[in-house]
């Protein structure tokens, strides 16, 4: 199973992790992990997800996650784990 | 798994802090595509350059995609072409032929530059490799992304001042050959000493024949991170200074050696090096000058600057080099003028000079680079030049070099546009006292002794 990190930035409101929820469970992507904290107005969150069972390619994933993130007002990128597993730790 | 804390500050890299893989150059052997025949040597190059790398934009831009990092360009470095075009190119103008095909086969697989119109005449010239020499200013006015090269000297051979002497005459002709664009040529041909086989770094990337067949090889960069970091030790000593270089030099090299293992594995193709340099671009918060400044310098130029870049130097390297399982190319800081929008204040306030950037090219990784001089520079001068930044990297055994673009129509005050990553630069002061007689005897520098270092 090849884990992905979905990481959200942006100013807080209501709904944010519903919307980006139904479209994961709408596309087949499990959600493994969910981590979640708010800073001075700031919501960041972080979704570690399986990809596998999902039928778009990833980029397609990655750019419709994008657009709901401009949908939100914040920040969604998808990205593969492998990134901050290597920067990260020796 | 990954913290939040760690994906946030990851992502503040690359969005904030410009960090991005500067470049992904494929090495490409041309060595089989040789023959007598101009015209059957023009299409083996053709053919093996698009066939090797037809691939290489569309994998770069599927690793950007997966991991929404950005990597800035593609390139192809491929074997020096003097030895490519020795059977069949009997006049300069071959070659001019030659530089034509390369440029087209860059363009058609979307890279940006392709390198590797070089040649290494450090101890001796051979007719072909005069010929191609004789043939840059002309292939530099024809084409739009071949970058050339010659390695005039090394530590081992000496410096072959013939090479050196002429090359001042070519940067000054590829200057007016491309004169009506600020002679835009010159920032695309260095002159270099020591010059390594696996550097992926325009305009100096060629494809060494100690290498294999076909090769990837990435430099990274981040000098925004770097300085970010450096941010965080303000007013503490040395070593905590050393350490916080050496800790963000190790997280961005990863990110290149996980880029370069991606590259190398999509396109079947090994994984030659990482080049842990730094590179700077004309853009906001992605200056060397920057991170010296921040050191706690006044103005980049000033007292202490050399130094500041020592130190730097040295800890990204350390940094880097337990990041990746090979490191190669030009690894270090790169002080290119023209492209570091604080080196770009500081030579117009005039406290950056040349002689100032020739001490700190013993202490950085490559040399003069991307330096505006007057357009009426004699060419002697500009060989008097290349032959003190050679006999440094000779001397220290290190890789030096010369990129400097005597623009043609300007002078003191005036300034180049070069655009995009090239960036623009104020045309610098110039000692003007002659070096002719001195330039004009010919022959070669003996290679220095290699005890009684003083």
């Amino acid at each position: 199973m090849e884990k992905s990190i979905i990481s959200v930035v942006g100013k807080d409101r209501v709904g944010i992790i519903a919307r980006i929820c139904s479209y994961l469970a709408d596309n087949d992507v499990n959600i493994l992990d969910i981590t979640q904290t708010i800073v001075g107005g700031l919501f960041q969150m972080m979704m570690i997800c399986d990809t596998d069972k999902c039928t778009k390619e990833f980029h397609v994933v990655a750019e419709e996650l994008h657009g709901v993130g401009d949908e939100l007002g914040v920040q969604i990128k998808l990205q593969k784990e492998e990134i901050f597993e290597k920067m990260q730790r020796i | 798994m990954p913290s939040l804390h760690e994906v946030v500050e990851t992502n503040e890299m690359f969005e904030k802090d410009n960090l991005d893989v500067r470049t992904i150059t494929l090495g490409i052997s041309l060595l089989s595509c040789i023959d007598s025949d101009l015209e059957v040597l023009k299409k083996n190059i053709y053919e093996t350059i698009t066939t090797t790398a037809k691939d290489l934009v569309k994998v770069g831009k599927e690793i950007e995609s997966d991991y929404a990092i950005p990597i800035v360009n593609k390139r192809i470095s491929i074997t020096p072409l003097a030895f490519i075009g020795a059977s069949a190119c009997k006049t300069k103008e071959d070659y001019v032929e030659l530089a034509i095909v390369l440029d087209q086969a860059a363009k058609d697989v979307g890279v940006n530059f392709i390198g590797g119109f070089s040649a290494i005449p450090a101890k001796g010239m051979t007719r072909s490799e005069e010929l191609l020499i004789r043939s840059i200013p002309q292939a530099m006015a024809k084409t739009d992304c071949l970058c050339a090269s010659v390695n005039v000297g090394s530590t081992k051979t000496g410096i072959n001042m013939d090479a050196v002497k002429l090359m001042g005459e070519i940067v000054k002709e590829t200057a007016i050959a491309t004169k009506d664009h600020d002679s835009i040529g010159c920032s695309k041909l260095v002159v270099l000493c020591n010059a390594p086989d696996d550097n992926p770094f325009m305009a100096g990337a060629f494809h060494g024949v100690t290498e294999t067949d076909n090769v990837i090889n990435v430099g990274v960069s981040g000098p925004g991170v770097i300085n970010e970091a450096i941010q965080t030790v303000k007013g503490k000593d040395f070593t905590a200074l050393c350490e916080i270089i050496k800790q963000t030099s190790f997280k961005v090299t990863r990110l290149g050696q996980l880029v370069a293992q991606e590259a190398s594995k999509r396109l079947n193709i090994p994984f030659g090096i990482l080049d842990l340099s730094l590179a700077p671009t004309p853009a906001i918060g992605d200056s060397i000058a920057e991170i010296l400044e921040s050191m706690g310098l006044e103005e980049v130029g000033c007292p202490g600057t050399t130094a500041a870049l020592a130190l730097l130097n040295d800890q990204v390297k350390k940094g880097g080099i337990m990041a990746s399982s090979s490191v190669g190319g030009l690894s270090g800081a790169f002080i290119p003028v023209s492209e570091d929008q604080n080196m770009i204040n500081a030579a117009a306030s005039g406290g950056l000079c040349i002689e100032k950037l020739e001490a700190m090219t013993c202490v950085c990784s490559v040399g003069l680079d991307m330096i505006a001089i007057p357009g009426d520079t004699e060419a002697t001068t500009i060989a008097g030049i290349i032959a003190d930044e050679a006999a440094i990297g000779m001397v220290n055994a290190k890789t030096t070099a010369v990129r400097i673009i005597p623009v043609i129509g300007k002078t003191l005050g005036d300034s180049a546009e070069f655009g995009g990553l090239l960036g623009f630069a104020p045309i610098m002061k110039v000692n003007t006292k002659s070096c002719a007689e001195f330039i004009n005897r010919g022959g070669r520098i003996p290679a220095p002794i290699h005890s009684f270092k003083n």
